[in-house]
């Protein structure tokens, strides 16, 4: 269950911003990067201490540079595809070591911060299991699309047509082929208590704090997957990565939701739904498509097939 | 304190599990291990052990589970076999890499393909240089005995490594024999608690672990890792013998079968040393001088030792029950001929491959052996190598 009105009192940014941060700067990711923007907004919206896993990736490598750290709260990283498994045993510790009495433990939350790569393919057995097992941790999956920490290669999430390193367009090829793997609706079908579609906005600055806030309420698994724009991956200016974000949620590439256990529920509907090729255009990914006017209209339709079932899902639509 | 009973190797395993009583065992099902968990999961439904079970959905999340819980602050044991420890295999590297005391039973069998269920040492030799400690039990009673031993191993100060306890698939694993069970208060008086000098549950002293290190250190951390290890040489017998003295039964590193003057001996892991020994017997009631080392503890591998006992026979048979196919034989041939090269004297060291899928050894065939030895030793024979034991003509 998720309590319908969480008890998390709607603290202004302004107050959020004067709490110590527990991700500090000084770390290597690339300027314009998401990953540290969202891992604060989550961390913020903890009202427990929070205790971290992590999947290998970007977030991993450039926040945990021996000797030094850029994580003011405990964090372990133990391999690429099992970031669940190992909050599994985090938990069952936890457990272990509060009825035994041996430590003094607080009550406190297990996060998961694992990019698409370690969640959506090398880490979905892992991922699936620890779901299906209750282990109450909340899993935010860092979506940039790729495997962006070796170098740009395509994972299950990258979107149609997006050019990677190995899924290059050339003479004979138009970036990847596949159509990106519906990872949300693997996760709803693990009748979790509470699941999100998120990204970090301008516009709507709490959508993703109030997500968290919820996931951390609820008493079992929770997950949330959220866009995070890649500067060097997705090729655009590096001060651009809000407004690009932007252009997902206004084209309905990435729609913002939340199911609730098991009820879906739309958080936002464009008022003026923004042609995919808005989308498109901003990147260096999907420049090569622009030319192929066939393709472009192939994904409007298939988002728009896409947005149509998730509208009839909410409720927001007659089937 | 000895309670005379009769328990497989398996039952032996659990009913060590259950007087630690870990905090968290995450472990998955495979042959010939199995029977550990479907015990252990019993005391625990029967509330005789307090423990988090996570029956987790593969090995490799199950050793995931364990570096998670060991981590975080917790004692953890599981078990597995043969393609389960495969499988774990970069996850071994990690929980040693990061120090972690999990203590882990391996009834041992061999890896495909082909597929085959049976008893041979091929799993835990495939992870012979993941920085798991490594000891060899060679019947139920050893296998009670350094299950509590190895927690002590594990936690030790000095060494703060995991540990692998291996025993034969099947032969152990299955096999019925007398056990004698200390009381519980006993156990976890041996054992005690454990108290980690830093954990992930510590919230007051948030600290990375599993960090990046680049060039610029990784070899320092893992020249670290070594001399644990080099520790654990010392700390393996100091246990032991502190069990011998609480319980009256001890085992070294390694123990010498008629070896004291024997002129041809075999050295060997595990449950066929039975067998072996019935060879020598029969051979010394005939008047040859034979005998037998078996090594309990492979890694950290006791070369001093091993030298000390073998630099005075006169030939030897290195018997692996795992092959490394484009070397001689397999890896304790490789591992002994190393120590033995810098030695004064030097006997003649043959490998030969035995037992691989669970065919085992028998009497006849042990008698083979040393017969081999005499005519290297008498060098009617040059030494052999990658030779098989009852191999189908």
């Amino acid at each position: 269950m998720v309590h319908e009105q969480p008890n998390i009192s709607p603290v202004p940014f302004k107050k959020l911003a004067e709490r110590p941060e527990l991700l500090t700067g000084g770390h290597r990711l690339c300027a314009g990067c998401a990953e540290s923007i969202i891992v604060r907004q989550v961390l913020m919206a903890s009202r427990y201490p929070v205790v971290v896993v992590l999947g290998t990736g970007c977030l991993e490598v450039a926040t945990t540079v021996y000797p030094s750290t850029a994580w003011e709260v405990p964090v372990l990283h133990c391999a690429f595809e099992n970031a669940a498994a190992t909050a599994s045993g985090v938990q069952a510790a936890y457990h272990a070591l509060k009825a035994s009495g041996r430590l003094a433990l607080p009550e406190l939350r297990v996060v998961v911060f694992a990019g698409d790569g370690g969640t959506y393919d090398i880490g979905l057995q892992s991922l699936s299991g620890a779901l299906e097992r209750g282990t109450r941790f909340t899993y935010v999956c860092l979506n940039n699309e790729g495997y962006m920490n070796t170098g740009i290669q395509r994972s299950s999430a990258t979107p149609f047509g997006a050019e990677t390193t190995t899924t290059p367009a050339g003479e004979q090829a138009t970036g990847k082929i596949e159509w990106r793997k519906n990872l949300t609706d693997i996760i709803a079908a693990h009748n979790i208590p509470y699941m999100a579609q998120s990204a970090p906005s301008a516009y709507r600055p709490h959508d993703l704090k109030t997500k968290a806030a919820k996931a951390f309420e609820a008493e079992g698994p929770s997950f949330i997957n959220v866009l995070s724009a890649c500067t060097r991956g997705w090729r655009y200016e590096p001060e651009q990565t809000i407004a690009v974000t932007e252009l997902a949620v206004e084209t309905c590439y990435w729609p913002l939701f939340e199911v609730i256990d098991g009820k879906w529920q739309l958080n936002y509907k464009p008022r003026r739904k923004r042609p995919i090729r808005d989308w498109l255009a901003v990147q260096g990914r999907f420049q090569h498509l622009l030319q192929k006017p066939e393709l472009v209209e192939q994904i409007q339709q298939r988002i728009d097939r896409e947005w149509e079932t998730l509208l009839e899902r909410c409720g927001e639509i007659a089937r | 304190m000895n309670e005379l009973t009769a328990r497989t190797g398996n039952q032996a395993v659990a009913l060590a599990m259950r007087q630690v009583e870990p905090d968290v065992c995450a472990a998955y099902p495979i042959t010939p291990s199995t029977i550990i968990m479907e015990t252990y999961a019993q005391f625990v439904a029967d509330a005789e052990a307090r423990t988090q079970l996570i029956l987790v959905e593969s090995e490799h999340s199950a050793m995931s589970a364990c570096v998670g819980a060991a981590c975080a602050g917790a004692r953890v044991m599981t078990a597995t076999s043969a393609q389960g420890l495969a499988l774990m295999h970069e996850v071994l590297y990690i929980a040693a890499g990061l120090r972690l005391p999990i203590v882990m039973a391996v009834a041992n069998r061999a890896l495909s393909a082909p597929i085959n269920i049976h008893g041979d040492h091929s799993d835990a030799m495939g992870s012979r240089d993941a920085g798991w400690i490594q000891l060899y039990a060679q019947d139920v009673q050893e296998v009670y005995d350094t299950v509590l031993q190895a927690v002590r191993i594990a936690e030790h100060p000095s060494v703060r490594l995991p540990v692998m306890v291996c025993f034969d698939g099947f032969t152990i694993s299955h096999g019925v024999e007398e056990l004698k069970l200390l009381a519980d208060e006993e156990v976890k008086d041996f054992v005690g608690v454990y108290k980690p000098e830093r954990y992930l549950l510590d919230i007051e002293h948030p600290e990375t672990f599993g960090a990046l290190v680049l060039p610029d250190y990784y070899i320092e951390i893992k020249r670290q890792q070594r001399e644990a290890m080099t520790q654990a040489l010392a700390v393996i017998p100091a246990i032991d013998r502190e069990f011998g003295q609480r319980f009256g039964r001890s085992y070294g590193v390694l123990e010498e079968y008629q070896l004291a003057d024997a002129q041809v001996a075999a050295v060997v892991l595990g449950a066929t040393a039975g067998t072996l020994r019935a060879a020598v017997d029969q051979l010394r009631a005939k008047g040859v001088k034979a005998g037998l080392l078996r090594l309990r503890a492979f890694r950290p591998f006791p070369a001093a030792q091993v030298v000390r006992s073998l630099s005075q026979v006169k030939a030897v048979a290195v018997l692996d029950r795992a092959d490394s196919p484009g070397t001689m034989s397999g890896p304790l041939l490789e591992d002994v001929r190393a120590a033995l090269y810098d030695a004064a004297l030097l006997p003649r060291v043959a490998g030969l491959v035995y037992g691989l899928g669970g065919r085992e050894m028998d009497e006849a065939q042990a008698q083979a052996v040393y017969q081999t030895l005499l005519d290297v030793e008498q060098q009617a024979r040059p030494t052999t190598s990658a030779g098989y034991v009852g191999l189908r003509p």
